[in-house]
């Protein structure tokens, strides 16, 4: 007994076994099944920008970290998780440098400039999707694959969609119903009705199609065109559980999101002037929602601390989220409503503070005298 | 008072040491408005530059005349006065050019680095040397601008000065013209240019140190 030492240390005392590796890897192996789909619905081309976007990820961070003359923490795997999460929110159709300029630039700019993991005030991999879709916005908004023969990229059944093309000759709509994604097609249509280049009657009918059961079975199993990892809406939602068992992420975010981009899809969801006739399921399940709000929404250093303020983050996105497809110039606007909350992440932090145990509020009377 | 600089020294200050853009971080609103490609750069930095050594040279010789008070008022008509020529040679030579300039021209008389070297050299200098100072700040701004309307043009429609810049079909990154690729290429370019500076200071740094023993 009198050997031993009596040793002082600062706190933390206690430490989990998690560590930024293992939250990575995990993060990173939740999100395989969903890349997997990827790959069998849209083939080579998009195994082709998953493995250039995270290949060239780990690279320029390994590159920069060496210039910089810091500890190289390349095998924490989350410039490979940056890589991957870029390589899921771009369309598979892509000439070879576009995920590697994208990867580059998430990385460089969006993490390292600002000091590293831990330091970057947004999403790195939005950082770079929301670059690539300025500087090369023509390949980043048609570059889609359809999954097979037998649907289009919209999801709708080809039969069907042959006989709708039969009756009508506006040029914009036929190639929307060929080539567009679920949600591009929902604006078209509204654009269309409200200029009045389609007739209603013609305009309903698409929303029929889009709104039908077959659709919904395309959205939830990932049978239409779209971004690499954001269509496999069931692969996407197992992987989150996954993640939410493992306690890696809370309920917070993406309940609140996805619950606040349904009631509002169902509020604003219908053509111009007329509410509470929108399609929530359909919303829900269309485009990158899943993606981001268990995957990206999520992030540990860009997101709120409290469970308070991860609710008021995920409420403020998926308003935007609605605004963005309502009004916007994108039909999706995941991406964006991210980043927008990202900024507003330290203010959120800044008003859900716990209050310090113990803690009294002053009196007032004290503070007259 | 300071030992009175070389005359050498006062030249080459503004292109290196006190660069307007990169050091002194001046003039921001034209740098990042205008460099959308090298000649719009071109012409902005020689209209800020004939305004710039026309305002030393005179604010430099009245010097004497101007009360304390009324000193930045003044100055800022004698800079209107050349930035009204400069407005009339574009409109007359060279529609294009002053298309493309448009507001930034005329703004020119409110271009802090003209004013400042204006209030901080040439209005306790000689007339010689407040010209040497406004060529070499001059050189230093056209530089700049040149050097970032490049970056851009070149990465942003990949041309330079209007020709075709890597000869095969590439697609530009429309992204670098837009307003936020100026904003990303002068970080970038500060950020080389304080890392330039930076080590140059540690190298002085050791040589004094190594000197002193």
């Amino acid at each position: 007994m009198e050997n031993q030492k009596l040793i002082v240390s600062t706190s933390p005392h206690f430490r989990s076994k998690e560590s930024i590796r293992s939250i990575m890897y995990w993060v990173i192996i939740a999100l395989l099944p969903s890349a997997v789909a990827g790959i069998y619905y849209y083939g080579f081309p998009a195994f082709k920008v998953i493995m250039l976007s995270v290949i060239s990820a780990v690279f320029t961070e390994f590159l920069i970290q060496k210039l910089r003359k810091v500890k190289v923490t390349v095998s924490d795997g989350s410039a490979a998780l940056t890589g991957l999460l870029l390589a899921m929110t771009i369309p598979p159709n892509l000439p070879f440098y576009v995920p590697i300029v994208g990867s580059v630039f998430a990385i460089a700019i969006g993490k390292q400039v600002f000091g590293g993991l831990g330091y970057n005030p947004f999403n790195p991999a939005l950082i770079g999707r929301a670059f690539l879709l300025a500087a090369w916005p023509v390949p980043l908004t048609t570059g889609w694959l359809a999954p097979s023969s037998s649907t289009g990229v919209s999801g709708i059944n080809q039969g069907e969609l042959v006989n709708t093309l039969q009756q009508t000759n506006n040029e914009v709509l036929i190639d929307a119903l060929s080539s567009a994604t679920p949600l591009n097609l929902l604006k078209q249509t509204f654009t269309g009705i409200q200029t009045g280049e389609i007739t209603r009657e013609f305009g309903d009918r698409i929303l029929e199609m889009l709104y039908s059961g077959g659709v919904l079975k395309n959205l939830i199993t990932g049978n239409i065109g779209g971004s690499i990892g954001e269509t496999c809406a069931i692969l996407l939602i197992a992987g989150g559980l996954f993640l939410l068992v493992k306690k890696i992420i809370t309920w917070h975010i993406p309940v609140s999101y996805i619950l606040t981009v349904g009631v509002f899809a169902w509020i604003l969801g219908g053509p111009k002037g007329e509410f509470f006739t929108g399609n929530p399921i359909f919303h829900i399940f269309a485009g990158g929602l899943m993606l981001g709000a268990f995957y990206m929404a999520t992030d540990y250093v860009t997101s709120p601390m409290t469970g308070k303020g991860k609710i008021i983050f995920g409420i403020g996105a998926g308003i935007i989220v609605v605004l963005i497809r309502k009004w916007g110039g994108y039909p999706e606007g995941v991406c964006y409503s991210i980043l927008l909350m990202n900024t507003a992440t330290p203010l959120i932090d800044r008003f859900t503070k716990p209050k310090v145990f113990g803690f009294k509020k002053p009196e007032k009377a004290e503070e007259k005298k | 008072m300071e030992e009175k600089q070389s005359i050498f020294k006062v030249f080459v200050n503004g292109i290196f040491r006190e660069n307007p853009v990169f050091v002194l971080v001046l003039g921001m609103c034209p740098t990042l408005a205008v460099t959308t490609s090298a000649i719009n750069g071109l012409g902005m930095g020689l209209a800020a530059s004939f305004v710039l050594i026309c305002s030393n040279l005179i604010v430099s010789l009245v010097r004497r005349f101007i009360p304390d008070k009324v000193r930045i008022p003044a100055f800022i008509v004698v800079i209107a006065t050349f930035v009204t020529i400069v407005q009339f040679v574009m409109k007359g030579f060279f529609p294009s050019l002053d298309k493309a300039l448009g507001i930034f021209i005329p703004l020119i008389v409110v271009n802090c680095i003209i004013l400042g070297r204006a209030e901080a050299f040439a209005s306790k200098n000689d007339p010689f040397r407040a010209v040497l100072d406004g060529l070499g700040m001059g050189i230093g701004f056209t530089l700049s601008l040149v050097l970032i309307g490049s970056i851009r043009e070149i990465l942003g429609a990949n041309k330079l000065f209007g020709y075709l810049f890597f000869p095969q079909e590439f697609p530009p990154l429309v992204f670098m013209i837009l307003p936020p690729g100026g904003f990303l290429t002068m970080g970038l370019l500060l950020m080389f240019f304080n890392w330039i500076s930076h080590r140059r200071a540690i190298t002085e740094a050791k040589k004094q140190i190594a000197a002193k023993e």
